[in-house]
């Protein structure tokens, strides 16, 4: 019975990382554009400029109707949110926070981040055709275009860092880890930090719910408590990509004092990713479809590709 | 019966009845996505079975890459919400789908009950070390024509769809994959 306890246990936690660290994500977004715009942010829920601000938007998602479109093609409708989350949620669980602090330690983790990563994707194309909605359909065709491409880059420069390492797993990545790596895996990381945040749909490269012109892309008809879950999923995303690039470019738990407070030097590197992805939203306008596309066929796909002769030559080279 | 053969028996079921409900179904996009049911169920059996990699990489390949590319090509051509009657084969047609499809699964069938009579079979190479020892030894030469292949009939797609863009109908360029 002890196991399953453990199991219980291991999945509780990670559920509640799930649900907190993508609040968190949330709350620095607020602040960090109303402080580069020059203004407040949300100030006023909870007290303390502002924290409670997103359990307060979580309380009235939940009030919201929940409303199915006539047009819709229900039974896909309501189940599509769902698959965004699962998968999150089960990337989140392979991801370590130190040497043996991993909910569930599989051998090919890495390759389970971006096996999972591939449900959402169907998920959200599910919520653009079955809303039936002209709009969530040209969102959901956009989404398509773009995570098929931006899949390559992605894919490539994970193989690089694995491939760096001698492993698939992000607990053997992060053990092979040195600071070299930040010289010489520098343009896979950049690739993977570009390519992730295109996967995420985060502006500037959120051409598919392009609000001036698709209304909100495939989520255009989703209301309520459906509509928050693909937030909770766009922002359980921007924490995934900064944990898995932490512990592939950062060495994740590597750091002083490493042996206390090995989770800490992980998150802390996680949350440097999650401000540059954040970051990156406020600074640049978005991308044009067909820029999109430049970018990833044109320039990041070579970069990947140059960056994997890069760690082949090293490995080669070293061993 | 161990905790895997039950985990087995399930996604095997669910994978039968997925792909049955992928090629009976009358909605045209309810097809393209029990088909994905299908395929992640059978990389669930690869996981049962042991092979790790191989699973991964069907949840990568197939749900991620090519299932999306099916429902993207769905949504762009013609993707109605409801029945839909516009693909409905023949009578004739089915009843020789149904026998070709019978007749496959007896063989295989009939295939495995023989070959393994006895028992079971110990199965060596399912992890991901053994694979990729296999892949980069003796079975190099093959992969990399693989892939050579797959390029070739990359290029050629490409050929094909830029020689259909009229200013360019009379550069067609011969192409064979």
């Amino acid at each position: 019975m002890s196991t399953f306890g453990e199991v219980v246990l291991r999945s509780l936690c990670v559920l509640i990382a799930f649900l907190v660290l993508p609040l968190l994500v949330g709350q620095t977004e607020h602040k960090l554009m109303a402080h580069m715009q020059g203004r407040l942010g949300p100030m006023y829920a909870g007290g303390f400029h502002g924290w409670a601000q997103l359990v307060a938007d979580g309380v009235k998602f939940t009030q919201k109707e929940d409303i199915v479109p006539l047009a819709a093609d229900k039974p896909v409708f309501r189940l599509a949110p769902a698959l965004g989350i699962v998968s999150y949620l089960l990337a989140l669980a392979v991801i370590p926070f130190g040497p043996h602090l991993v909910a569930a330690g599989i051998t090919g983790s890495l390759l389970w981040v971006l096996a999972v990563g591939a449900i959402g994707t169907v998920g959200t194309l599910m919520a653009g055709w079955s809303s039936g909605n002209k709009y969530a359909l040209i969102g959901g065709l956009r989404s398509a275009a773009q995570l098929v491409s931006y899949e390559v880059p992605l894919i490539l420069a994970a193989a690089s860092f694995a491939m760096a390492a001698g492993s698939f797993s992000l607990v053997s990545i992060a053990h092979a880890w040195t600071p070299w790596w930040l010289l010489w895996q520098l343009p896979g990381a950049i690739v993977f930090l570009v390519a992730g945040t295109a996967e995420l749909q985060r502006p500037p490269f959120d051409m598919p719910v392009a609000d001036s012109e698709l209304v909100m892309g495939p989520w255009t008809e989703y209301t309520g408590l459906r509509f928050a879950l693909f937030l909770l999923a766009e922002y359980a995303g921007i924490v995934v990509v900064s944990l898995v690039l932490a512990v592939l470019y950062l060495g994740g738990w590597t750091g002083p004092f490493d042996h206390q407070i090995g989770p800490f030097w992980v998150l802390l590197k996680g949350f440097f990713f999650a401000v540059i992805i954040l970051w990156m939203r406020m600074s640049w306008p978005r991308l044009r479809e067909d820029q999109l596309q430049r970018v990833a066929w044109l320039g990041l796909v070579p970069l990947a590709l140059l960056q994997i002769v890069l760690t082949a030559a090293g490995v080669v080279l070293t061993t | 019966m161990t905790t895997y053969d039950i985990f087995f028996s399930i996604l095997g079921v669910l994978c039968a009845a997925s792909g049955l409900a992928a090629v009976t179904t009358r909605h045209l996009m309810h097809a393209a996505l029990w088909l994905t049911v299908c395929l992640a169920t059978l990389a669930g059996c690869y996981l049962v079975l042991g092979a790790e990699l191989v699973a991964l990489v069907q949840l990568l390949v197939y749900v991620g890459a090519i299932v999306v590319l099916v429902l993207f090509a769905l949504m762009l051509t013609r993707a109605p919400i409801g029945r839909s009657h516009d693909h409905d084969t023949p009578l004739l047609q089915r009843a020789v789908a149904l026998v070709i499809a019978g007749s496959a699964a007896v063989l295989l069938g009939a295939v495995l009950i023989t070959g393994v009579r006895d028992g079971t079979v110990q199965v060596h190479g399912g992890s991901t070390n053994a694979l990729a020892r296999m892949l980069f030894t003796s079975w190099v030469w093959p992969f990399e024509l693989l892939s050579l292949l797959l390029l070739i009939a990359l290029v050629g797609a490409l050929a094909m769809s830029r020689s259909l863009v009229p200013a360019r109908a009379t550069r067609r360029t011969g192409e064979d994959s």
